[in-house]
């Protein structure tokens, strides 16, 4: 049983950052969400998962998350079975990862500085050592003049940017965005495209959830369908 | 570590270093409240904890002044007056190995006793028995057996009280005043856990949104217990100074107006109590960190289904 993940600079990395196997997900008394899906994501790939509302997206990233346990298959994690990781090693696992989640579960009570440096504070970096990082990612993001405001004081588009900028700021190997433009204008979408192009050409695996399939085709990333409760491959 | 000044092609002016805010939502829980509620517990668990002291302290004191004392009822012989017989016993005991003092009771002092009973009008009728009164010595004092043997080698008709029946008395009743007041002091610290307790438990669903945000982010449940642990702790550290300052406020004032026996001499208070009291913070918090634990520990491992 793995105590804790395996590190970007272990001496063999896997080379599979997520792979479902015959992964099936329901809750209980309704029909299964998701059956028999089967998916790789290569380190350093980028893919765009579409599908009609309801389709299973969102449960998809719970079970990515660890949020939630599949009801059926296997799931591996950076090359560990998610069956096999204990409770207490989760965080672990989930600090390797980014996530921008639909509701952008931003924390209501910590000003727009603080929620972009929860990452760095939860992997112990003290505030004298990424104060400069977070006002950079804050001032690319355009929150810099909104960095001691709250999130209730933001727009939606800028709650979006938030999230995406605390998703993305501990440079994690895997990111996991639900929605991540759906609502910032068209300027802004391309704009945080091109940043999730950059992560990825930095060798950042990418799971972008969207039902805008013309951004996904726009992007150059793999693109995925999810219908029936199964993934399938959408040839470009 | 990313450099985004390098990936974005730009860098942000420096900003000055804040201090963070506490991961936690303040208020969570109804905080204000609940350092009311443990202020009040704890002011109430320094009033019993002292009460438990000065009960204890009182039954010894009682039980050490019957036990240095002694009351021989001298019957005398034909022929002979009750003063002198009286005067005759206490010679007697004084000699007595753990005796050390015996003295004939005069008439006067012995209707002094009897005064508040039996009223003025009737006292110099009554048949006032001789009595001695024997301080017997604290570290090794004689018994009612040995006193008893002395007087009747000396020849003295006499009837020797030790006080045993009434110091069994009073020790059973200051036992059962210190018990109660021990139970009031528990049930005090009892109530202060279970709702700093209730407070965390409370305090958890209400955020369940930040928990699971935190959790998600990477927060271990031992970090996030923690953060309970430490938010409950110090509320509880400093609701029990203040109740505990409170406290030390009117015991320091009963003592000092009551002089050195306290309040009463029935309930001693001493000021070695204050310094005690002094430690109501640390015990508080404490508990507090013990409750939080518990239910912090409960609630996450309700949160998500179990390995």
């Amino acid at each position: 049983m793995p105590r804790s993940p395996r590190r970007a600079a272990d001496p063999a990395p896997s080379p599979e950052t997520v792979r479902l196997s015959a992964v099936g997900f329901g809750y209980t008394d309704r029909p299964d969400v998701l059956r028999d899906v089967n998916l790789i994501l290569p380190r350093g790939s980028f893919h765009f998962l579409t599908g009609a509302s309801g389709a299973g997206k969102s449960s998809l990233l719970k079970l990515l998350t660890l949020a939630e346990p599949p009801t059926s298959g296997r799931i591996a994690l950076f090359g560990d079975e998610v069956g096999q990781i204990a409770r207490r090693d989760r965080p672990a696992y989930r600090r390797r990862m980014g996530v921008v989640f639909q509701d952008f579960r931003l924390l209501d009570h910590l000003s727009v500085f603080d929620n972009v440096a929860l990452p760095l504070r939860l992997r112990g970096r003290k505030a004298t050592d990424y104060a400069g990082d977070v006002a950079e990612m804050l001032e690319w993001v355009g929150l810099s003049d909104r960095a001691e405001g709250l999130p209730g004081t933001l727009s939606g588009g800028e709650k979006q940017r938030l999230a995406i900028a605390r998703a993305v700021m501990a440079g994690p190997e895997l990111i996991l965005a639900d929605e991540p433009t759906g609502s910032v204008d068209g300027a802004m979408a391309g704009r945080l495209l091109k940043l999730f192009q950059s992560l990825n050409r930095l060798g950042t695996t990418i799971l972008i959830v969207s039902h805008d399939e013309a951004l996904a085709r726009a992007s150059g990333a793999r693109l995925l369908r999810l219908a029936d409760g199964r993934v399938t491959v959408v040839k470009p | 570590m990313i450099r985004w000044s390098t990936l974005f092609g730009q860098k942000a002016a420096p900003k000055p270093v804040r201090p963070e805010s506490g991961l936690l939502p303040r208020d969570a829980g109804g905080e204000r409240s609940l350092g009311a509620l443990i202020a009040v517990l704890c002011f109430l668990a320094c009033l019993a904890a002292v009460g438990t002291l000065a009960a204890d302290r009182a039954s010894h004191g009682w039980a050490r002044a019957l036990r240095a004392e002694a009351t021989v009822q001298v019957r005398p012989r034909v022929g002979e007056t009750g003063p002198a017989a009286a005067a005759r016993a206490a010679e007697t005991l004084a000699g007595v190995n753990g005796v050390e003092e015996a003295e004939a009771m005069d008439r006067e002092t012995a209707q002094a006793l009897l005064r508040p009973w039996m009223g003025e009008a009737v006292l110099n009728d009554l048949p006032i028995p001789f009595l001695v009164t024997v301080r017997l010595e604290a570290s090794a004092p004689a018994s009612a057996l040995s006193l008893s043997r002395a007087l009747a080698e000396a020849g003295i008709d006499a009837t020797v009280d030790d006080h045993s029946l009434w110091r069994g008395e009073v020790e059973r009743s200051a036992g059962v005043i210190s018990l109660l007041a021990l139970a009031a002091f528990l049930a005090t610290a009892f109530a202060a856990g279970a709702a700093i307790a209730y407070a965390t438990r409370a305090g958890l669903d209400a955020r369940r949104d930040v928990i699971e945000t935190l959790s998600l982010s990477g927060a271990t449940d031992a970090g996030i217990v923690w953060m309970f642990q430490r938010r409950f702790g110090l509320l509880a550290g400093a609701a029990g100074a203040v109740g505990a300052t409170v406290a030390i406020l009117l015991i320091g004032g009963l003592r000092a107006l009551g002089g050195d026996a306290g309040l009463t001499p029935a309930l001693p208070l001493a000021w070695s109590d204050i310094i005690l009291l002094t430690c109501c913070p640390i015990v508080a918090a404490a508990v507090a960190l013990v409750s939080a634990w518990l239910a912090a520990v409960a609630a996450l491992g309700g949160r998500t289904r179990p390995d």
